[in-house]
């Protein structure tokens, strides 16, 4: 539309901000100018932005409630306002969101120890393996857990270690000794984890191939001359060429270390009961949205917000002072 | 200096993927490496396996198994009759399917679009926007606030609350917008000097050149829209509107029975066995994965996503 007129002005302005020399007043255009110039991208950016901005900044100013009484039929603006009363529980130290907050931290440790490395290993192996197409048939196969629902992973453990899955109906038959795995909440995190390394282990592993492939090769031919052993340089050259990316992947979890799979919890809680299964995000949701306990929820879900976000700003700053090049740079 | 390694590895010319200065292990760590790697298929393989064939199981064979079964006697196609009679199932599909393809066309298009914009260099208001783009990624509203939002745009109970709400992902703009940007300045100049707007730009020379991350891209948004399963619990109370990942929770995972009422069969005959049916359910929720997974793999090795990664 604007195109017959657009063009020539942008070609000067849009070659980065230098000045061009021999048209001066195009440098100088105002705003009016440029947003007609740019009318059309405008344009093109609108929905996105409109999406954005509607259900991820909007939504932020919500957390008024959490300084409210909130009661849904009298909305935000009729609520009564109560101070900080609402992090009362946060501050006392709640039994139940104690328990919240310790199961989440301890399901954070347990899956950093065992599902976080795991990836690593496995991307090892993947990548001593001599034929390329026997290495590109195991990824194929291993990754496609990562496309499946978590509705989808939590019904299949559960037809395959649940009381009348098959694991028991075998063990039954052959008259041994059942495995209480699936609803026993002394089982409950190392399911949790092992359920999270069953779908996403494969998957994980695409970000640390990329790495390995990215090795100087005549490292290897170096130290082979040096003498080296297998071992000898996977620890000497493989670990260090890894370094950077397990950093990095590290510190995104640790930022994330209050989240932890709330889909995942959330569709086992019922049958192993809060006690072991409550999370910071499912005390949110189960007190919220179905308890009706708007305002508390509402706080613990901005405090863990807040918290989260200063998590990784931290992580990442440790990780700049490791020498390393962290999420972002400055 | 190389005689010294070839010597050490005999067979480092076969093997074109073999690092030079990477030595061959020896046979017993390569036959145990083949044994972890055929266990790690087999977790991975063999649940699918005993799902599908539980769903096409012969029912006596399911009532004798206990419930379970791993190689069916012969194949019978009653779960599938049953759960496609136009029932509960029936419905949830349609929903699931609806939703997938209609969001999925809204999200590549919205994220298209804005992430061409934000590639072109000196757009007015371009940095705010990204900006505003990155934050995003750095943290999330929170449910409460927008279950809140949604509310007050008067979407619960619709099957917008299911697509709006996640259509555009923050991180899927910053990979596309770095891709729009690599592609050769001199190319679009070319083509604004023979008079194209910023409209005939962006369709016959930005998209047709980014094939493959709009492929990527848009399958990944089909996936996620597919397995939603906590939009659907959170905005739609009504049964009619719910996808089939609340289907299978409902009468899979927490194990509600399914009644002929809600299979919708009318006749007095005996239905399926609930675990053929149950399996039937799943095998249909995991069915259209497993048909875009092939076209999904191909980009994989690509690089697309991990060269976007790092940025």
């Amino acid at each position: 539309m604007s195109s017959s007129t657009a063009p020539p002005s942008r070609e000067l302005t849009g070659a980065g901000g230098e000045k061009p020399l021999e048209l001066r007043t195009a440098a100088k255009t105002t705003l009016r100018q440029r947003l007609r110039r740019d009318k059309v991208l405008l344009w093109f950016a609108a929905p996105g932005m409109l999406l954005l901005i509607g259900f991820h900044y909007y939504p932020l100013l919500g957390n008024v409630i959490a300084f409210q009484d909130f009661l849904p039929w009298l909305g935000v603006r009729g609520s009564e306002w109560v101070g900080f009363a609402n992090f009362d529980i946060i501050v006392n130290g709640d039994s139940a969101f104690l328990t919240a907050l310790v199961n989440t931290l301890q399901i954070t440790l347990v899956q950093v120890v065992f599902a976080f490395p795991a990836p690593i290993v496995l991307a090892l192996l993947l990548n001593s393996l001599l034929s390329e197409r026997l290495k590109r048939l195991v990824q194929n196969v291993l990754y496609l857990p990562h496309f499946l629902s978590w509705v989808v992973v939590v019904a299949v453990f559960q037809q395959f270690l649940g009381g009348g899955g098959m694991l028991n109906n075998m063990l039954r038959s052959n008259g041994w000794e059942t495995l209480n795995i699936v609803g026993n909440p002394d089982a409950f995190i190392a399911l949790l984890t092992s359920q999270v390394i069953w779908k996403d282990t494969g998957w994980a592993t695409i970000l640390f191939l990329a790495a390995l492939a990215q090795i100087d090769h005549t490292l290897y031919e170096a130290s082979s001359v040096d003498g080296a052993g297998r071992w000898r340089q996977m620890w000497h050259v493989t670990l260090p060429g890894l370094k950077g990316i397990i950093i990095l992947l590290l510190i995104l979890r640790l930022g994330d270390s209050l989240t932890v799979g709330f889909e995942q919890i959330l569709l086992q809680q019922q049958a192993v009961g809060t006690e072991a299964s409550e999370v910071l995000d499912t005390y949110v949701y189960n007190n919220g949205m179905a308890g009706g306990d708007w305002g508390t929820a509402a706080a613990v879900g901005l405090v863990k917000g807040i918290v989260g976000v200063i998590l990784v700003l931290a992580a990442n700053k440790a990780a700049h002072l490791a020498g390393e090049q962290g999420v972002y740079q400055k | 200096m190389s005689t010294l390694t070839t010597t050490r590895n005999p067979r480092r010319s076969k093997g074109p993927r073999l690092r030079d200065g990477q030595q061959i292990p020896n046979p017993a760590v390569r036959g145990l490496k083949g044994i972890v790697l055929i266990v790690l298929c087999a977790v991975v393989i063999l649940p699918f396996i005993g799902i599908v064939s539980t769903s096409l199981a012969p029912q006596d064979q399911i009532t004798d198994a206990g419930g379970f079964v791993l190689v069916p006697d012969g194949i019978s196609w009653e779960a599938y009759r049953s759960v496609l009679n136009g029932g509960v199932v029936t419905q949830a599909l349609i929903v699931s399917l609806g939703i997938t393809a209609v969001g999925t066309a809204l999200s590549l298009a919205t994220t298209a679009m804005l992430a061409y914009a934000l590639s072109r260099p000196a757009l007015t208001g371009g940095r705010t926007m990204l900006i505003l783009i990155l934050g995003a990624l750095l943290f999330s509203p929170g449910i409460i606030p927008t279950y809140l939002a949604v509310r007050q745009f008067q979407l619960i109970d619709t099957l917008a609350a299911l697509v709006l709400p996640t259509a555009i992902s923050a991180f899927n703009v910053v990979v596309m917008r770095s891709f729009f940007a690599g592609i050769p300045g001199e190319l679009m100049d070319a083509a604004r000097i023979d008079g194209a707007g910023e409209w005939q730009v962006f369709r016959w020379i930005a998209l047709p050149l980014s094939k493959a991350v709009l492929a990527v891209i848009g399958l990944f948004y089909a996936v996620g829209y597919w397995n939603s399963f906590f939009s659907a619990l959170l905005y739609i109370n009504d049964v009619d509107k719910w996808p089939l990942q609340m289907v299978l929770r409902t009468y899979v995972v927490n194990g509600t029975a399914l009644n002929s009422n809600d299979l919708g069969v009318t006749t007095t005959e005996a239905l399926p066995a609930q675990p053929s049916i149950q399996m039937a359910i799943l095998v249909l929720s995991i069915l259209p994965i497993v048909i875009v997974y092939p076209f999904l793999q191909r980009h994989f090795s690509k690089g697309v996503l991990t060269g976007a990664v790092k940025g």
